[in-house]
């Protein structure tokens, strides 16, 4: 993950657009739902990549950000009647303040410290959500509209592909600079005239902003949200996502997202009786992937030092 | 606010230590682990409720207390397992590569009670019965004294323990000081699986006590977990008597707060768990009884 | 056979070599002292003995190989006291005793050793770390004579301490030396103290072996003592 795809990565992205619009004449009706699910929890998994891989901040409580994402368009169409659709930068905007908000307590919290008070927030999220019962609808949820399969899967995608899009700029550009210091080491980025306190709190809104528009996706795509919806367990699966997916840059992201969705899918029709055998699974790819990567770091390093002894020269070729 | 009659406020302190002492069980966990490594386990409450399934199957053959102390047996050889094979791995690594860790262990633990017994709420047997006891005119449930009792029973062992063997020394010696313990003959590594040991053990005590009360099924120990995390932190991350003290804080502050505020109610309890932790993270990380600076392995 | 030997031994710390090609030997019953300046490799060659760093050539103790780990030394009778005198500070004076039996078996016992300290016998309840720096060093001494060694590392025990102080732990480690037939090997940058104390000694330079020879003779000699060891 510390290495950014680069361009290598867009042209890729770009070959995949003709694919997209390619799908939904050559699969199912269902699988188009489960597609749709994808894109929802790639656009989680980027947010969380923002904040977690590129300015080093542990989230464990993104479920939540989500959670306001998709009570924002919930409430907007259930509540006020707005066009689903509309209400996703909204969602995304809610939430993303909320994350600012989040950003600022978090600047004194490390590590640990923050990953135990995110992951206080994420097993709050259902209470809160039934405590403000006239607007949530507390445990009987809320309903939103009714989309086929196809919408669903062209909406969450077109919006997925945006964001990504955005993504990849931002982390190319000054800002994406500015978190990768950050990240490597506060005191050198501070020295240099990194404002820290600003990137790491922009680091958390943007990344919230994304769970929002997740969420909010989320919602449209179910029709339907209830305080079921953002178990903690939904955190630490954008978590396993994320680590799964790390190859280095964002689009691998994506692989991340299939995972989540496709272990579920699997699991329930493998052994549809046997309840927590995705949760087995994930909790078991976590683990494993983080043996490769803590067995393949320190290869990694001796590759670059090797590299660097080598001089100048050979350093410049990449 | 409501009538507060004096009686009622005795039966929720009461209550509140009842709880509290299965906060204070599952936070004394956290803070051996967290002595001895700088990890918060995260984990410690689902491996509490599998351990507590465990008890659940092992009670449909034997009576109470044989599968009580039978399901503590396993719960420490489990935790000693579970460092040597997939905490020691990532030993040199950084707190948080652990800690996601831990939390691969949760999702294991958690997918696994549910696979081996299902999802479906069951009822566990509780050794006190649940009538009442009268003191000073007051009813106080059995059960909530049964509680108290076994928790500050187990704390007090350990304290023994601790205190005064030799093992329990070297396990505070290797916490504290791991280089220095090393020259003395201690194999740091074995005491890191005994400290994960004792706190298996601990949580599936806190999970044993725990579930006549909150019912037993996958997911029941996560608000205790928030709880016990709330109380560790209240009490100082790295001081064990700060997680009895702050648990049983916690439970009683907590039980009062739910009993007598009708905006927390019975709805809102998990959000006060959020609240102190963050405010003490903020303001006065060290807790209660914990140092300011805290070593780190 | 001497009791201790290290035969051309090697050792980093990453990439960069501490030492190079030390060869030394320790005979039952002598102590025997490592000098020189800083960064010469003294207290290395200590770790390469305990294991604590790696090092290739053979570190070998009654006829065996040994340097894998501090454990592996310690459950073969040697005692290292590392430099800073490796106390625990957050427990009292008792554990710190008791925690030097650890490879013992069974009751430690403590009123051998406190015969050589009797004043720690007082301080048995109180917090190691609020003693002062030489009865720190005292202390580690006593912790490491619980265990019953046959040899005893001794890492720059003179840091930090006031020259009197030096003096009555030299003369503590003689008269162990020669009431208890304990060996030492003892590191040291206060070379003039050291050799007072001691049969034989190495100076280390850069990491490889510069002198040796019989204590009282490099004292003796004029040009050595301003050569390697400063004064």
């Amino acid at each position: 993950m510390r290495r950014l795809g680069g361009l290598w990565e867009l042209i890729v992205a770009a070959a995949l657009v003709p694919v997209a619009f390619l799908v939904p004449h050559l699969v199912g009706d269902f699988r188009l739902f489960q597609l749709a699910t994808v894109a929802v929890y790639f656009v989680a998994i980027l947010g969380l990549a923002i904040l977690t891989g590129w300015s080093g901040q542990i989230s464990l409580g993104h479920g939540a950000f989500m959670a306001i994402g998709a009570y924002t368009s919930a409430i907007l169409v259930f509540h006020h009647q707005w066009t689903d659709w509309l209400t996703i930068p909204v969602a995304g905007v809610v939430a993303g303040v909320a994350g600012l908000l989040m950003g600022i307590p978090a600047l004194r919290l490390s590590g640990l410290y923050l990953a135990l008070v995110t992951f206080a927030l994420a097993v709050s999220v259902p209470s809160l959500i039934k405590k403000w019962e006239s607007q949530t609808g507390g445990s009987s949820g809320l309903f939103l509209n009714l989309h086929s399969n196809a919408w669903l899967y062209r909406t969450t995608w077109i919006v997925a592909a945006i964001l990504y899009v955005a993504a990849w700029l931002m982390l190319r550009g000054k800002f994406g600079r500015a978190l990768r210091a950050v990240r490597d080491s506060e005191i050198a980025a501070a020295s240099s005239g990194i404002n820290l306190a600003l990137v790491k709190t922009v680091a958390f809104g943007i990344s919230a902003f994304y769970a929002g528009v997740a969420g909010s996706l989320l919602a449209i795509t179910a029709a339907y949200v209830n305080p079921n919806s953002f178990p903690v367990t939904l955190s630490i699966y954008l978590l396993v996502g994320l680590v799964v997916g790390s190859l280095g840059g964002l689009l691998p992201l994506l692989l991340g997202a299939a995972f989540i969705e496709y272990v579920q899918v699997y699991a329930s029709k493998l052994a549809p009786e046997k309840p927590g055998l995705p949760t087995l699974v994930f909790g078991a790819a976590l683990i494993l992937a983080v043996f490769a990567v803590s067995a393949i770091r320190p290869l990694v390093d001796r590759w670059h030092t090797v590299r660097e002894q080598r001089g100048p020269a050979a350093v410049e070729e990449t | 606010m409501l009538f507060f009659s004096g009686a009622d406020f005795a039966q929720q302190v009461v209550s509140g230590l009842s709880s509290g002492g299965v906060y204070a069980s599952l936070a004394l966990a956290i803070v051996i682990i967290y002595r001895s490594t700088g990890v918060v386990n995260f984990a410690q409450g689902e491996m509490a409720t599998f351990a507590t399934f465990i008890a659940w199957s092992l009670m449909n053959h034997m009576s109470y207390w044989p599968a009580f102390a039978l399901t503590c047996l396993i719960a420490f050889a489990g935790g000693v397992v579970v460092e040597r094979v997939v905490i020691r791995p990532v030993e040199g690594t950084s707190v948080l590569t652990i800690v996601i860790v831990t939390l691969g262990l949760a999702l294991v633990f958690n997918g696994a009670s549910s696979w081996i017994w299902g999802a479906q709420v069951k009822s566990f047997d509780s050794p006190f019965s649940t009538r009442p006891i009268h003191v000073a005119g007051v009813a106080f449930s059995i059960q909530d004294i049964g509680i108290i009792v076994v928790s500050l029973l187990l704390v007090f062992a350990l304290w023994l323990f601790f205190q005064f063997t030799k093992v329990g020394l070297a396990l505070r010696a290797a916490a504290v000081n791991p280089a220095e313990s090393r020259f003395v003959g201690i194999r740091v590594g074995w005491m890191l699986a005994l400290g994960w040991g004792i706190a298996a053990m601990l949580g599936a005590v806190a999970g044993m006590m725990a579930a006549p009360v909150v019912f037993l099924d996958p997911n029941m120990m996560l608000p205790i977990l928030l709880y016990a995390f709330a109380a560790a932190v209240l009490g100082g991350l790295d001081s064990p008597l700060g997680a009895v003290v702050g648990g049983l804080l916690f439970g009683v502050v907590l039980n009062l707060v739910s009993a007598y505020s009708d905006f927390v109610g019975g709805t809102l309890k998990l959000p006060v768990g959020l609240v102190v932790i963050l405010l003490v993270l903020l303001f006065r990380p060290q807790g209660l009884l914990g140092h300011t600076s805290v070593r780190k392995v | 056979m001497p009791l201790l030997e290290l035969d051309h031994v090697y050792a980093s710390y990453g990439g960069v070599r501490a030492l190079h090609d030390v060869s030394l030997a320790v005979d039952d019953g002598q102590v025997v002292g490592v000098l020189g300046p800083n960064g010469a490799g003294k207290t290395t060659t200590l770790r390469a003995i305990s294991g604590v760093v790696h090092t290739t050539g053979a570190v070998v103790y009654r006829g065996k190989r040994i340097g894998k780990s501090p454990v592996q030394a310690a459950r073969a009778g040697i005692a290292h006291v590392p430099e800073g005198r490796g106390t625990f500070a957050e427990l009292t004076v008792d554990e710190n005793l008791r925690l030097g039996a650890y490879t013992i078996r069974g009751r430690a016992d403590e009123r051998r050793v406190l015969t050589y300290f009797p004043w720690l016998g007082e301080r048995r309840r109180q917090q190691a770390g609020t003693l002062s720096g030489g009865e720190q060093q005292m202390l580690a001494l006593a912790r490491a004579l619980m265990a019953r060694p046959r040899l005893l590392l001794l890492d720059e025990p003179s840091l930090g301490l006031a020259p009197r102080v030096v003096r009555s732990i030299f003369e503590l480690v003689s008269k162990l030396n020669a009431e208890e037939g304990l060996t030492v090997l003892v590191v040291e940058q206060n070379a003039n103290v050291a050799l007072d104390h001691s049969h034989k000694a190495y100076v280390l330079e850069a990491g490889r072996v510069a002198l040796r020879g019989v204590s009282a003779e490099l004292r003796d000699d004029e040009s050595v003592r301003r050569s390697y060891l400063g004064y």
